[in-house]
């Protein structure tokens, strides 16, 4: 039996699915609101930290809050969560290429 | 008439386009880290010193400031979406004074800094030693390149805001605000990290 629906509804009906589609990728108001908020208090936990002497450990302590704090951004304010993961993927890829860069820099001046 | 799902297809291709623009950013900043890490690696004791010179407490106001204008402009995202254009005038809008407050903070940091005979090519700087001109000349130049990325997204954000009142942005058609916003967290993601490395490890 033919079920197929005339073309013209079959089109309609791949717009409304479309549609309602988009509709569930809308990140509501709150969840940016609880974002902005763990960034604040991320970044007064950082400040904190920095004025207790830790020795060395205060540089990695605030760079691993930064790097805490960029993923937020990245995954909720830019979208990543809900997009394609096609740009999660190119993101880590340049954050791998520029952290490789770093490593070789750091290796050469360390142990030349 | 035009099918949705070829808007839809061209927006992605769009953003696939401004993601590359803010990579070759990232890479442009991720060499001036890079620059930063190894002048601090053989000038430990200068950096130290002269991280202390800075004011943490404008470092953490503009911090602050700039995560929530992030947090404007993305929630202006869902106003549009949800077809609130007054709600996603008013949440660019804000971010657009957030992103001038930031410039104002900045200028009252580089003037204390001017009137401590502090700025590239200042002779009172070169008699305290090469450790401190380079701190100093790498943090006017990366926050004075970031400035010039505020100025330019804060632009974009009010040109993004005449396209909205005029209606060429709506809830089917917001292409240009979603990659308006992209740019503007991108200049939020590298203070995230200009903040500790200049204000926060001494």
């Amino acid at each position: 039996m033919d079920i197929s629906l005339p073309a013209f509804l079959s089109d309609h009906l791949k717009r409304i699915i479309l549609m309602e589609k988009e509709q569930e990728n809308i990140t509501p108001y709150k969840t940016f609101i609880i974002v902005l908020a763990v960034l604040i208090g991320l970044t007064l936990t950082s400040v904190a930290l920095t004025r207790i002497y830790l020795g060395a450990i205060t540089a990695v302590a605030a760079l691993v809050i930064a790097a805490v704090k960029s993923s937020f951004v990245l995954r909720i304010f830019m979208h990543l969560k809900t997009d394609k993961r096609m740009f999660s993927v190119l993101v880590i890829a340049v954050a791998l290429l520029i952290s490789t860069v770093i490593t070789i820099t750091f290796l050469d001046y360390l142990y030349r | 008439m035009i099918n949705p799902s070829d808007i839809h297809r061209q927006a992605e291709t769009a953003k696939l386009g401004m993601w590359v623009f803010l990579f070759t950013e990232m890479l442009l900043f991720g060499g001036l880290f890079i620059v930063y890490s190894v002048y601090r690696l053989r000038n430990a004791a200068a950096f130290h010193l002269a991280a202390r010179e800075m004011s943490i407490v404008i470092g953490t106001a503009n911090t602050i400031i700039l995560l929530v204008s992030s947090s404007t402009i993305a929630m202006s995202i869902t106003a549009i979406r949800k077809n609130n254009k007054r709600l996603a005038l008013i949440l660019t809008g804000l971010t657009v004074i957030l992103g001038f407050l930031f410039l104002i903070n900045k200028y009252f940091e580089w003037g204390e800094h001017f009137s401590q005979q502090i700025y590239p090519g200042s002779s009172a700087l070169a008699l305290r030693g090469q450790g401190d001109v380079l701190f100093f000349g790498l943090y006017f130049f990366m926050t004075g390149l970031h400035a010039l990325h505020i100025i330019i997204g804060v632009t974009i954000i009010i040109v993004v805001m005449t396209f909205i009142s005029r209606g060429r942005i709506h809830s089917d058609r917001y292409s240009v605000l979603e990659n308006g916003a992209l740019y503007w967290h991108l200049v939020d993601l590298i203070w995230i990290f200009l903040f500790p490395l200049f204000y926060l490890i001494t």
